[in-house]
């Protein structure tokens, strides 16, 4: 018997999870100015990359391709919690619990990154050429690089949301702990970009474990942020 | 006037009385052990009283200024093995390396004491919280200061100045897992005073202090292992501290030179504790 109750509460978290990110995919439907928005973002600054330099070495282009990465996903994700009103929070409050919150939170921002980053890629190999020898390898790399991105930066945006702060201290309480995970991703795309080095497996999952660290991490500590 | 002149006999026969009596009073040692480390790491989860209680102890205070003497004394008199291009300035380990061990130990310390803080909703550990992540900032800043020293001495290129070549210097990865760990606690600050409203301020801290820390520790385990690096210890070793390195010399004073130090450190975030818990009285009844 109880093990059934365990079941049916798993489904309905499911189930409100499913509803929220629902929620949320169709706001930004209705509301297309800040996906257009993040859009034209990454557009000018590539197109700005492009008029500073003319075919990057392969290096350069890597550290610019992530670091561009990195601000296009502070700019995605931030609106994710710092456009919830109060009101509307205490709404969410009273309907869901904060554990199929965050998740779903986490998985609309993952989708949204996924997406951008790949346009990322598109824009870049358009504007910049494309240094990669491994193509697969490399899109594979983007993908998982903007999903721990993503991960890490929809928790900060929670943090700063509560601290009724704006895109800025979610920069600051960011950036130190992205480097580790940028420093990896940077070493594997120069690996992706090396015609005889392989890709190292273990740092892959390396980073797969980490974002699984995130993502725990936010479900036990989202709770306190969320009670006001 | 009188009063003045008075005053320095009075504080020297003080100390004196107090010194000896601490020093006739035998302290079983497991429980130093115990104290010691329920003191640093904040072990004292269930327990609130041990931490305030030992705060107030004077035996480890001696200890310490004991301690640090020995540093200083058998840390300079003492004989070092002779290594190329190190040779003396390898005494600097019992002062740069123990820094960045009372950085991570104070640090730990924050960390325990934020959880508690979630666990418990007391001011009391949010206050014990900042006041470790500010001394340990501290400590950081002073271990990468005497690490600067060393490197002018031993890394830099001996053609350019030792601030030409810090920008080659800067990219070991035990640096970067540094500089990372004191902007993480920068952030901390800043976030700290960004917030008005003292409950929330302690709450939200105290994840993004739990956040951060639990993703900084595999950093700094790892970056060094998989970087290239002039440290010891690098790329196929422990990057911490190979144990069997050291010599047995150095041993003996290295060991007490962390405990020095780490004491040093756990009584200057206790003082600005029992300041802040002196200010924040009407608060915290």
């Amino acid at each position: 018997m109880p093990h059934l109750l365990q079941r049916r509460n798993d489904l309905k978290s499911l189930r409100h999870i499913f509803t929220l990110f629902k929620k949320d995919l169709l706001l930004e439907i209705r509301q297309q100015y800040s996906f257009y928005g993040v859009l034209l973002y990454i557009a000018a600054t590539i197109f700005v990359l492009y008029m500073a330099l003319e075919s990057p070495e392969s290096n350069v282009w890597n550290g610019l391709f992530w670091v561009i990465q990195l601000f296009i996903s502070i700019n995605a994700v931030a609106k994710s919690f710092l456009q919830e009103s109060r009101g509307r929070m205490l709404y969410f409050y009273s309907i869901a619990g904060p554990r199929d919150f965050v998740l779903a939170k986490l998985l609309f921002n993952s989708l949204l990154m996924l997406l951008m980053s790949l346009l990322s890629l598109a824009l870049f190999s358009l504007f910049l050429g494309n240094p990669g020898v491994k193509a697969a390898a490399f899109v594979g790399l983007v993908l998982l690089g903007g999903w721990s991105l993503s991960l890490v930066f929809t928790f900060l945006a929670a943090i700063a949301a509560k601290a009724q702060q704006n895109a800025a201290i979610m920069a600051i309480l960011g950036f130190p702990i992205i480097i580790p995970q940028l420093l990896l991703l940077m070493r594997l795309s120069n690996a992706a970009f090396t015609e005889n080095a392989n890709i190292p497996i273990a740092t892959v999952l390396l980073l797969v474990a980490l974002d699984a660290m995130v993502i725990l991490l936010a479900v036990i500590l989202f709770p306190f942020l969320w009670k006001d | 006037m009188e009063g003045l002149k008075c005053e320095p006999l009075k504080v020297n026969s003080y100390v004196l009385l107090h010194t000896s009596y601490i020093l006739l009073r035998i302290y079983p040692f497991p429980l130093f052990l115990l104290h010691f480390f329920k003191m640093i790491a904040g072990l004292s989860l269930v327990s609130n009283g041990c931490a305030q209680k030992c705060m107030h102890k004077s035996w480890w205070k001696i200890l310490c200024v004991v301690l640090l003497f020995y540093t200083f004394i058998a840390g300079f008199l003492m004989d070092v093995p002779r290594l190329p291009a190190l040779s003396e300035t390898i005494r600097n380990l019992y002062f740069h390396v123990c820094m960045w061990f009372c950085m991570m130990i104070l640090f730990t310390a924050s960390v325990v004491y934020a959880i508690r803080y979630l666990r418990t909703n007391k001011l009391v550990d949010d206050i014990y919280s900042r006041q470790f992540a500010a001394v340990g900032i501290v400590f950081g800043v002073l271990g990468y200061a005497t690490g600067a020293i060393w490197m002018s001495y031993t890394w830099a290129d001996p053609n350019n100045s030792s601030f030409q070549s810090f920008s080659a210097v800067a990219r070991e990865p035990k640096l970067i897992g540094a500089a990372i760990a004191l902007l993480i606690y920068f952030a901390y600050m800043v976030l700290r005073d960004s917030i008005s409203d003292i409950d929330k301020r302690a709450r939200i801290t105290a994840v993004y202090n739990i956040f951060a820390y639990a993703l900084l520790f595999p950093t700094i385990w790892i970056i060094p292992r998989i970087l290239p690096s002039l440290h010891p210890g690098g790329q196929n070793g422990n990057p911490a501290l190979d144990f069997k390195d050291i010599d047995n010399r150095m041993r003996m004073v290295f060991y007490p030179a962390v405990i020095a130090w780490t004491l040093l450190g756990v009584w200057i975030t206790s003082l600005k504790i029992r300041l802040s818990l002196l200010k924040e009285k009407r608060l915290l009844q």
